[in-house]
């Protein structure tokens, strides 16, 4: 073997890891390896000016192998790989070490232990190095058809922009209706648009498309596969109605259904029936029939033919490429007693209120009570001091001045009370603030340790609080009613992200893989996210990431074929006496008997070997190796971490 | 090695590139504290580990290795939990008949989201390792 020469970069990443591991030292260790030719420290590894210095470097002194020692290589390993690629080096050469959120985030309490520790993980990098060889790529077979789960504006967005790139596409819902948490919000902040108008004119162009399929009332239950080729099988529940139904028919059938439950898209604040639509302009327009709650009593079946109790539940199968969720956010439901909450018939939330307004006309009724003066409690479940949601919901300042706007015009005898915490109206969104500051909306603050209370005090319900804008001075307000402004929370239902094992962030929304270099992109390869489902958005940052992540899921399998990772096992034919065990070990039947010299050997069929190793651990004679995996490898690098 | 460390066992943990490395890295990422002296080695799967692996670590010194196995997880499909199962029990004969104690070998399932899992693994590891070998 040549001696190779080396060449190793350990970052500070600003002090995210040079805060706890100290840089210099990790380099002063590792410079005297024999193989090492130059080490260097860099501010930051994957900035342009060091990937410049690594390209010169690696040219003038003819380096053979590189390793960079920094941040996590689900971040910054392509990058790298790329850099020694561009200075005409074989990109399976290049060797990472993760020292941040293996070594500094993981033992910030211990900046020795975390600084011996990162020493000791390049020194197996290093290793690694003297035996990466070049490789060239496997390619394999990428359907170009891409699943979006989730039919809110960011799943629909996506779904049209996949379907301008010639892509197939699956939108699979898992309500009746499509347009999510858009369709529930009628007026809308900083568009004069509805939120009923948007989910329809984004439905009316789905449904031209022919490279678009719509499944209503579904929901993944299984996948399996991996990028390229992920096989998910789908569950249809029946709307029970047929398509072709007499409108007059279903909706004497609605009339006569016997069975009410409270209607979750009015946020439980009316009831609705068994059969039924949200609101009439729905799509799909065909109604649906909600088999939890009906009694089968037959009364709808009697006045309307369209009714079908017959029709069975559907389990299809699809392959696709990619998979871009988008199964977005629910309101955070307050804790009973907080503010008020279920305990006081005064307190709603803010969707409620948004139902409420919209629902009526001339005078703002609630529980039969006419409604002046109304408080609203800001940053209810979100900027949390005791609890879980430290994050703010971003949007809730927004919503809540141009509802209580909204709420104005419409009922031009209200007073607006706003007990906040400071507020966030970011961007354009300022100008809503400075029209209700216009209109006479009254502003009162507070820190996260000084909230406003809520008490009742025989009919009356009492918001306080010791407004810091006024000096800390007690104020109070006779409220008629209370609105809690409610944050964005993740879905309760994850089922669908278990299943993909999409990862987590601290807020509990599903994690991307870089919050700035790679926002839209997960862990799992080939699945992207978008919208809510990602962390408090409003519907332009919602289609903003739709937009983005369908780029991406499309990038991903736009050629027709991916290229793979030439890690493959390997036989060596003086170890191996054919028994057998590998080709009954492997999962992908990429073992076969072959023949070599005359000697009855196993061979590796390398198109279809996925490089999962499986079949070495049962060869007695350990006549296998994964490429960049080999006992050898693995050994040394053993001995440098010891 | 410094002071501080003198109370932490040596651990190696063979983890998986794409179930139970982004878990581990989420541990960091959330500074869930554990030893310091726990290193992890990547592999494609964790049936994929050769018991030799784990003997030569033990003879370098080691005192104790973590596999961090897919589970049910496994990109590679089901049969990894058997395979890994499978090695595991091979190699816990080989240490017993190296006078090994087959404890110091662990496995458990840790998921790309199971980084307080892994970390609660990881110091009970700890701790039985620094009572049986340390103490
Ligand atoms: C009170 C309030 C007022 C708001 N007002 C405004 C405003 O005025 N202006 C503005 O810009 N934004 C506003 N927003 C924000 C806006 O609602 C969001 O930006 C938008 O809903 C995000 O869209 P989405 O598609 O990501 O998620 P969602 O709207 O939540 O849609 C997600 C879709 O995925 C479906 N789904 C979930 N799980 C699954 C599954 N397992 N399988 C299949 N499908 C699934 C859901 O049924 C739903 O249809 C407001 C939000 C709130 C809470
Ligand atoms: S957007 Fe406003 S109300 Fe919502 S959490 Fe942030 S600060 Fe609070
Ligand atoms: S298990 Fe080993 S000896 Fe047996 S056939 Fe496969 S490579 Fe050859």
């Amino acid at each position: 073997m040549k001696k190779k020469k080396i060449g190793v970069y350990i970052c500070h990443c600003g002090g995210n890891i040079s805060d706890y591991v100290d840089v210099e030292k990790v380099r002063q260790a590792v410079e005297g390896e024999d193989i090492v030719f130059l080490a260097k420290t860099t501010m930051f590894a994957c900035s342009d000016a060091n990937q410049r210095e690594m390209v010169n470097d690696i040219e003038a002194n003819g380096l053979t192998s590189v390793v960079v020692a920094s941040c996590s290589p689900k971040l910054h390993l392509l990058t790298f790989r790329n850099v020694t690629q561009r200075a005409n080096l074989n990109k399976y050469t290049y060797v990472h070490a993760n020292i941040r959120e293996q070594a500094s985030w993981a033992h910030s309490d211990n900046k020795i232990g975390a600084t011996e520790k990162a020493i000791h993980l390049v020194k197996a990098a290093i290793a690694k190095a003297n035996y990466a060889e070049a490789l060239e790529t496997n390619k394999v077979k990428a359907l170009k058809s891409v699943a979006v789960i989730g039919a809110g504006v960011a799943g629909m967005k996506a779904a049209i922009s996949l379907s301008n790139k010639e892509c197939e596409v699956v939108l699979i819902e898992k309500e009746p209706f499509v347009g999510g948490r858009v369709s529930q919000w009628d007026s809308l902040s900083t568009t004069t648009e509805t939120g009923k108008e948007i989910v329809n004119r984004l439905y009316n162009d789905l449904i031209t498309r022919e490279n678009i399929t719509i499944c209503t009332n579904s929901e993944v239950i299984s996948n399996k596969g991996s990028v390229g080729n992920f096989t998910l099988k789908i569950k249809k529940t029946p709307r029970y109605i047929s398509t072709s139904f007499h409108p007059e028919d279903l909706k004497k059938a609605i009339e006569v259904c016997p069975v009410e439950v409270p209607d979750e898209f009015n946020f439980r604040l009316t009831p609705r029936k068994a059969i039924y639509k949200n609101y009439p302009g729905e799509y799909p327009q065909t109604p649906v029939i909600d088999l939890k709650n009906c009694t089968r009593c037959g009364a709808c079946e009697k006045v309307c033919p369209a009714v079908n109790f017959s029709e069975e539940e559907d389990i299809i199968e699809i392959s696709v490429g990619s998979v871009l969720m988008a199964t977005g956010f629910d309101p955070y439901t307050p804790a009973y007693g907080e503010f008020g909450y279920a305990t006081s018939e005064n307190v709603i939330t803010l969707p409620q209120f948004k139902r409420l307004i919209d629902e009526q006309s001339d005078t703002l009724v609630y529980k039969g009570k006419a409604i002046q003066n109304i408080a609203y409690i800001y940053c209810v479940g979100s900027r949390q001091a005791k609890g879980d949601n430290t994050y703010c919901s971003r949007n809730c300042c927004t919503s809540t001045i141009h509802a209580a706007l909204t709420a104005k015009n419409k009922f031009p005898d209200i007073n607006n009370f706003h007990f906040n915490r400071g507020l966030r109206t970011y961007g354009k969104q300022e100008i809503l603030y400075a029209d209700s500051l216009r209109s006479g909306d009254i502003y009162l603050q507070s820190y996260e340790d000084g909230l406003p209370t809520v008490t009742i005090e025989g009919k009356k319900t009492i918001v306080k609080i010791n407004d810091i804008l006024t000096n800390g001075k007690e104020i109070e307000v006779e409220a008629d009613l209370v609105v809690l402004v409610t944050g964005m929370v993740p879905r309760a239902d994850n089922k669908v992200g278990t299943l993909f094992k999409l990862p987590k962030g601290r807020d509990k929304f599903y994690n991307e893989i870089h919050m700035k270099l790679r926002p839209v992109e997960t862990v799992i390869d080939g699945v992207t996210i978008a919208g809510a489902c990602q962390g408090p958005k409003n519907i332009a940052e919602s289609v903003n990431s739709a937009l983005s992540a369908a780029t991406k899921s499309y990038s991903i399998i736009s050629k027709g074929e991916l290229e793979s990772e030439p890690l493959v096992a390997t036989i060596d034919p003086d170890r191996c006496t054919w028994c057998g065990a590998c080709e009954a070990a492997c999962p992908f039947d990429a073992i076969m008997k072959s023949e070599k010299e005359g000697k009855i050997i196993a061979a590796i069929n390398n198109a279809v070997c996925k490089g999962c190793g499986m079949c070495a651990p049962v060869c007695e004679p350990d006549a296998i190796n994964v490429t960049a995996c080999s006992s050898t490898e693995i050994m040394s690098m053993i001995d440098a971490l010891v | 090695m410094g002071e501080i460390n003198r109370m932490s066992a040596k651990i190696l943990v063979f983890s998986t590139e794409k179930i139970s490395d982004p878990a581990i890295d989420m541990a960091g990422l959330m500074k869930l504290h554990y030893p310091p002296t726990v290193y992890t080695i990547s592999i494609p799967c964790s049936s994929g580990i050769k018991p030799s692996w784990i003997l030569h670590a033990f003879e370098k010194g080691f005192d104790g290795v973590f596999i961090a196995a897919d589970g049910s997880d496994c990109v590679y499909g089901e049969t990894c939990t058997e395979k890994t199962g499978a090695l595991v029990g091979k190699t816990h004969e080989l240490m017993k008949s190296n006078n090994i104690d087959p404890a110091r070998l662990r496995m458990a399932a840790i998921c790309s989201v199971c980084s307080e899992p892994f970390v609660k693994q990881i110091r009970s590891f700890n701790e039985y390792l620094l009572k049986t070998l340390h103490a």
